[in-house]
């Protein structure tokens, strides 16, 4: 029994409901609502220094941010509408994964269409050599046989 | 012939490069640009008992201008936004972000004081609904009430006279 409340113990230390985003630690009811908050602060950029996530920024505007998401996980707030709320005032930008719209269409097709255009640029480079290929052979061949 | 694609192909590359070297990633579009202005309600920086709200700067085109104490960059726009509240033809409210109200108002006392009235933000929850991440950011607002035009850092002589005046005279104008 001594050994169970041990582990219990050494388990909530390792996953505790509190998340420890820079200074403020925050706690949740629950640990959906904690994982939650990890991922979200783990997909959206910090807009002062922008190579940062929300996680690992210690800007000012990233605490604050931070205490805004967690203030609308504990009032019941999806994660879409979390997103939204920071989309809304902040634009695309804030988010690590860039949604497909019209500005983004290159951005996630781009690398097909530059695919597409190498694969074609190689075949025709192969059927050109193909091409080339017999006709020398069939020089050499009568260069052999004389 | 035989090097015409790849030339091609390297001068395009060239072109693009040279444009994303002059673009800079530190400027973010504002999804706020022709939406209204958040409505808010705060004290003001000179009078905890007076407040500012949002409906008080519809009817009249606004430039609304974010700083504080502790910004420095917010310095060397400060005198020009003085020299344009002394020509007297532009509103300039101020929203003050995240700062000491005692700071503030020695900052106020020391610089000039070129706003009709400033918001005192000190939590800055209204800065989170404008987007604000880079003070001083300043927004041009129509006689409605809509975020016109955006700019975010300080505002230079060369953006006052090319882009925030011409706006802000388009906006006053009766057809607007």
């Amino acid at each position: 029994m001594r050994f169970h409340y041990f582990f219990t113990g050494l388990f909530n230390l390792l996953f505790a409901f509190s998340v420890n985003a820079a200074d403020v630690p925050f706690t949740f009811d629950n640990e959906t609502d904690a994982e939650r908050y990890r991922n979200l602060v783990e997909e959206l950029r910090c807009l002062v220094c922008q190579n940062q996530t929300l996680a690992d920024s210690g800007a000012d505007l990233a605490q604050d941010l931070r205490n805004e998401i967690y203030q609308m996980i504990q009032t019941g707030r999806s994660n879409d509408e979390i997103v939204d709320f920071l989309v809304d005032r902040y634009g695309d930008f804030v988010l690590y994964r860039p949604p497909l719209n019209t500005t983004t269409i290159l951005l996630w097709f781009g690398p097909f269409l530059i695919f597409t255009a190498a694969i074609l640029i190689v075949i025709r480079i192969i059927r050109r050599q193909s091409m080339e290929v017999p006709e020398q052979q069939g020089m050499e061949n009568r260069g052999k046989h004389s | 012939m035989r090097y015409s694609l790849p030339l091609a192909v390297f001068v395009i590359l060239v072109i693009l490069l040279g444009i994303g070297l002059k673009l800079d990633p530190g400027l973010v579009p504002s999804p706020l640009i022709d939406k209204p202005l958040p409505a808010f309600s705060l004290p003001t920086v000179h009078d905890r008992d007076v407040m500012l709200t949002s409906t008080d700067l519809q009817g009249q085109v606004v430039l609304l201008n974010i700083w504080a104490s502790w910004c420095v960059a917010c310095r060397t726009e400060h005198p020009l936004l003085v020299d344009l509240m002394k020509q007297g033809r532009v509103n300039i409210y101020g929203l003050n972000y995240k700062d000491e109200r005692q700071n503030a108002l020695e900052w106020l006392a020391r610089l000039g004081d070129p706003y009709r009235a400033s918001a005192f933000d000190q939590d800055g929850r209204l800065g989170i609904d404008l987007g604000v991440y880079g003070v001083p950011e300043t927004f041009v607002l129509d006689r409605r009430g809509i975020i016109r035009y955006k700019h975010i850092g300080p505002i230079t002589p060369q953006i006052l006279k090319d882009k925030l005046l011409p706006l802000i005279h388009k906006l006053e104008s009766p057809a607007a």
